[in-house]
């Protein structure tokens, strides 16, 4: 099957199936990019779907990044959106507070998004320590709680900046407010408590976005088909099997956790800055599960199947405004319908037999792996 | 006698998730399954309770009997057409069906009955007077509630055929099929079970808080299935146990501590729980053989 390409006398690329589908995933990603980026400057994309580019490329990095936890090491995480929460308000803190020192918004987007990923890489610490050690539904559970602490605890958080740096309180009574922080003269407000981040510069837009999927891609296919992510793999397939061969658990699942959480982080900045409004709610347990949601429908351990999902599953219920009071509706039973015609043994049969003239027509010689991507 | 009155109000809020827990607990014990759409189960338990009162003009304890029929009926179905199918399927599939579900009946919900709160009389009102303590009756109808409950279904699992059926399911789905066990039906009734004490549960929820909108069930949902967790997932003792000190902890929090963090420091107990006893409070811990 692999075919060897000679790139000189002593080199040459072995074209394995992951190569191929890497590759592919790289070019898929810049020719979408192009073509959309085309249709912005040609004026073409209709006003919401321009709002919509950033969320979606935000979603994409989430989806791929928690494809990492859930389909590459194979641990269910229910409060990813708790990172993103720690990188947007980490990373809109950061972009407000060097408005001035930093002039250039490209720089000052990565900045930010630098120092996202950084916070959120810090809480993947903090949170994985302990959460790993837990198995399966706790540590389900766990990832959960870990995602509404974060929320309530960024829901008391007040921060503002002046020339002296930044003021920083918590507010546990809910009696505090921006007043307490004694901003000096022409100081920032950047984060008032529960009414969250507001007034903030907009600086995200779409080509950061476009380099953000590239950088994550770049990370976590790099990361998958190194030594260290087969260890992470290995330790999905089987637990003991990969102790038993001196793999060492609690590295490589805190490695796959916090390239995660960073990530997360990251988009969360990106998110964060595109709005120049948004509360701590914002990131919520149901963030969490519709970015699980992108994960499973996409395939676990599929990278191309995540950003698929994560793209078509947010134009989708934009594109059925039509449907108005329904929509929500329809995601819900399309979503019950999908999971019961990719798992259901009958159904799938059935869909075999009515796809096996169509099947072989494309049928590839070689047997697909389950969690190939 | 401050303390003492909060403590009340926590246990008896404890109660109610306790009741919900015991849903959330009996399903993962037989299913093996998350059932997220459990929360959304107590919310239409809620509305059919009200509804029938207001629109239909049923007496209180009509109301309460009709929204256990309609969840009874509610959770089989769901079972039937949505997890069923599913018995061989990945844990994650069912979880992400369970969701679906949860979606379906808040959206359901959120076309039937619109997102403005309604505003829900208590099935009991008034309170009882101790020396300086008040207490409200339908907290001690909810620990009553609770009580009865629990003696209820520690007797049918432990006594009758079916609560057997349903014991040995849980233990080993093929060996029970073997000994001529339906599964099932045992599956079916233990969602039925379920789901009417969700209304049981809706019921006395919404008698707390007076007011009822499509999102009710959610967090409340989510709390039950922490208090699960938090005393042993697949325990009904634990359920019971877990459910009362997650409302303690939340009613002392709120009163001693912040009322803006009571979640977190209860989410906070749960995670150090399970950092000391990964399997919760009464769960039985197996080790894995290779």
């Amino acid at each position: 099957m692999s075919k060897i390409i000679k790139l000189g006398r002593n080199r040459s690329l072995t074209l394995t199936k992951t190569r191929v589908v890497d590759f592919s995933t790289y070019l898929g990603v810049v020719l979408a990019f192009l073509i959309v980026n085309s249709m912005l400057n040609g004026d073409m994309l209709s006003r919401s779907f321009r709002g919509q580019l950033v969320p979606i490329c935000c979603y994409i990095v989430m989806a791929v990044s928690l494809n990492l936890t859930v389909g590459i090491l194979g641990e269910l995480s229910l409060g990813h959106a708790g990172f993103m929460s720690v990188g947007a308000f980490s990373g809109v803190v950061a972009a407000m507070s060097l408005q001035s020192a930093v002039p250039s918004e490209p720089v000052r987007l990565a900045i930010a998004l630098v120092t996202g990923a950084a916070c959120a890489a810090i809480a993947g610490v903090i949170v994985g320590v302990p959460v790993l050690r837990l198995r399966g539904d706790y540590l389900a559970i766990v990832t959960l709680a870990f995602g509404e602490i974060i929320k309530e605890l960024i829901n008391c958080l007040i921060v503002g900046c002046d020339e002296n740096g930044l003021h920083v309180i918590f507010n546990l009574d809910g009696t505090k407010t921006v007043s307490d922080l004694g901003l000096a003269e022409g100081g920032i407000e950047i984060i008032k408590g529960a009414q969250g981040a507001t007034g903030t510069d907009t600086i995200a837009s779409f080509t950061a976005g476009f380099i953000l999927i590239m950088i994550t891609l770049v990370v976590v296919l790099n990361l998958v088909r190194s030594r260290s992510g087969r260890a992470i793999m290995a330790l999905r397939d089987n637990r003991i099997a990969a102790e038993s061969v001196g793999i060492n658990i609690t590295k490589y699942k805190l490695m796959a956790f916090i390239t995660s959480a960073a990530l997360a982080g990251a988009a969360g900045a990106l998110y964060g800055l595109n709005f120049s409004n948004l509360g701590a709610t914002k990131f919520n347990f149901n963030t969490s599960i519709l970015v699980l949601v992108f994960v499973v429908l996409g395939g676990l351990g599929s990278i191309w199947g995540s950003i698929i999902a994560a793209a078509v599953l947010t134009i989708l219920p934009e594109a059925l405004r039509g449907f108005d009071d329904y929509r929500m509706l329809v995601y819900a039973i399309v979503l019950i319908l999908v999971m019961l015609a990719t798992n259901n043994a009958q159904i799938k049969a059935l869909f075999a037999k009515a796809l096996g003239p169509v099947r072989r027509l494309f049928a590839k010689p070689q047997k697909g792996g389950a969690a190939n991507g | 006698m401050e303390f003492l009155s909060y403590m009340i109000s926590g246990i008896s809020l404890g109660s109610v998730y306790a009741i919900i827990a015991l849903g959330y607990t009996m399903v993962y014990g037989i299913a093996k399954m998350l059932n997220f759409a459990h929360g959304d189960v107590i919310m239409v338990g809620g509305y059919v309770s009200l509804l029938s009162v207001t629109a239909l003009g049923l007496p209180w304890w009509a109301g309460v009997l009709l929204a256990m029929l309609v969840c009874t009926v509610l959770g089989v179905v769901i079972e039937g057409l949505a997890y069923r199918p599913l018995r061989a399927a990945p844990s994650l599939a069912v979880l992400i069906t369970a969701i679906g579900v949860s979606y379906f009946l808040q959206n359901a919900a959120l076309l039937l009955w619109g997102s403005t709160p309604m505003s829900y009389t208590p099935i009991v009102s008034g309170s009882l007077s101790l020396g300086g303590l008040r207490i409200s009756y339908i907290s001690l109808v909810t620990i009553a509630m609770c009580v009865v409950i629990m003696a209820g279904l520690t007797l049918f699992t432990g006594k009758t055929r079916m609560g057997k059926a349903m014991r040995a399911c849980s233990e080993d789905k093929g060996a029970a099929q073997l000994m001529g066990i339906n599964v099932n039906r045992t599956i079916s009734l233990t969602f039925a079970i379920g789901s009417a004490l969700a209304a049981i549960a809706g019921v006395l929820l919404c008698s707390f808080n007076t007011s009822l909108m499509p999102t009710t069930g959610s967090m409340p949902g989510i709390k039950a299935f922490t208090a699960a967790v938090f005393g042993g997932i697949g325990s009904i003792p634990g359920a019971l146990l877990g459910g009362i000190l997650l409302g303690i902890i939340e009613s002392l929090a709120k009163a001693y501590i912040s009322t803006q963090l009571a979640n977190s420091i209860m989410f906070a107990v749960l995670i150090i729980t399970l950092l000391v006893r990964p399997a919760g409070l009464l769960g039985k811990y197996v080790p894995e053989k290779v």
